[in-house]
């Protein structure tokens, strides 16, 4: 380790702050980052994905239409693509 | 541009560039750590206490980088409306105020074996400390207001005018007379550091700079994916309520 003269304290001290610091944020960041993919992660197993990534899968499989005696009428929870923007 | 600015192609690009970014990030405050501590010589007056500034000068930079960030994106917020730039916005916030800490203590912790006080209310020292000041501000607006619609549109507002400070922040030391050393780097004439402490400033500066984008490209990435989740799970209470 060098010699860091009389005030080596006060360099130590800097470093030691930046480093706790600095560690405290990448923790904090990288366990929030964790925590919102394991999340997204279950909702999706239970079935749930997002209006757009319904309507891809939608269309990726060929639907039979529901053969039911009461047709209902499409309620605006049904998947569906959005609207293009003009 | 246009494509980058789709939050699920960002979130796939973000996915591929962080692994790189990190190694990067680690390589470059390797090289610079090194260089502060066993290549660069001590200072002819500070002595080696100049080694703070490798670590107090890229957090300075970094703070003020950090807030203008935040407004430029709180621009494309509040005229585009674009959720990405909401997104950037917030997430910068925490991470600019960590840097704005860092460059505080360090600055105090040099000041006292140099200037002979930790503190003292001169115009650098002060504008700084009302930097740290709104990035906390920034903060609790957004974690205060619940809609993230409505808590974007006033925290963009208090960014866009809390930037006046970036310029003052930066032009203190010549406007007013301060106890901090006038401009050494960028300034008209070019710096007059010497190269044996320039170069390991400007690999810790390189370092901090990847890491900041690092962590704010992690940070962006878990802000996207909770207003998923929580729009997804809207979605499954009204459908419930529905049912």
């Amino acid at each position: 380790m060098p010699d860091l003269g009389p005030h080596a304290v006060f360099i130590w001290a800097a470093y030691g702050v930046t480093l706790v610091t600095v560690v405290a944020l990448v923790i904090a960041i990288v366990s929030d980052d964790r925590r919102q993919r394991r999340l997204i992660a279950e909702l999706e197993r239970q079935g749930l994905t997002r209006r757009s990534a319904k309507a891809a899968t939608a269309k990726a499989a060929t639907v039979k239409p529901a053969a039911s005696a009461k047709p209902k009428p499409a309620s605006a929870k049904t998947p569906r693509a959005r609207k293009p923007k003009a | 541009m246009w494509n980058l600015a789709n939050p699920t192609r960002f979130l796939s690009i973000a996915d591929r560039i962080i692994p790189w970014l990190a190694g990067l990030t680690f390589l470059l405050l390797g090289i610079g750590l090194y260089l502060a501590f066993f290549v660069a010589p001590p200072d002819y007056q500070q002595g080696e206490t100049v080694k703070i500034m490798f670590v107090h000068v890229p957090s300075a930079w970094l703070a003020m980088f950090g807030y203008t960030l935040i407004a430029v994106a709180s621009i494309g917020s509040l005229v585009w409306r674009h959720p990405l730039a909401d997104v950037a916005a917030k997430t910068a916030a925490p991470i600019g105020a960590t840097f704005t800490f860092v460059a505080l203590v360090t600055g105090s912790l040099w000041g006292k074996p140099m200037w002979g006080t930790y503190w003292v209310w001169d115009a650098r020292l002060t504008s700084m400390l009302v930097l740290f000041l709104l990035y906390l501000g920034l903060i609790a607006l957004w974690q205060s207001i619940e809609e993230p619609g409505r808590a974007g549109r006033a925290a963009a507002i208090l960014a866009i005018v809390g930037f006046v400070n970036v310029p003052i922040i930066h032009f203190s030391v010549n406007w007013w007379n301060t106890l901090h050393q006038p401009a050494s780097i960028f300034r008209v004439g070019g710096p007059t550091i010497d190269p044996s402490l320039l170069t390991p400033l400007f690999v810790m500066a390189a370092g901090f700079t990847l890491l900041f984008v690092l962590l704010h490209l992690i940070a962006m990435r878990a802000e996207i994916l909770r207003r998923r989740v929580h729009a997804l799970r809207q979605m499954h209470v009204e459908h419930a309520a529905a049912a």
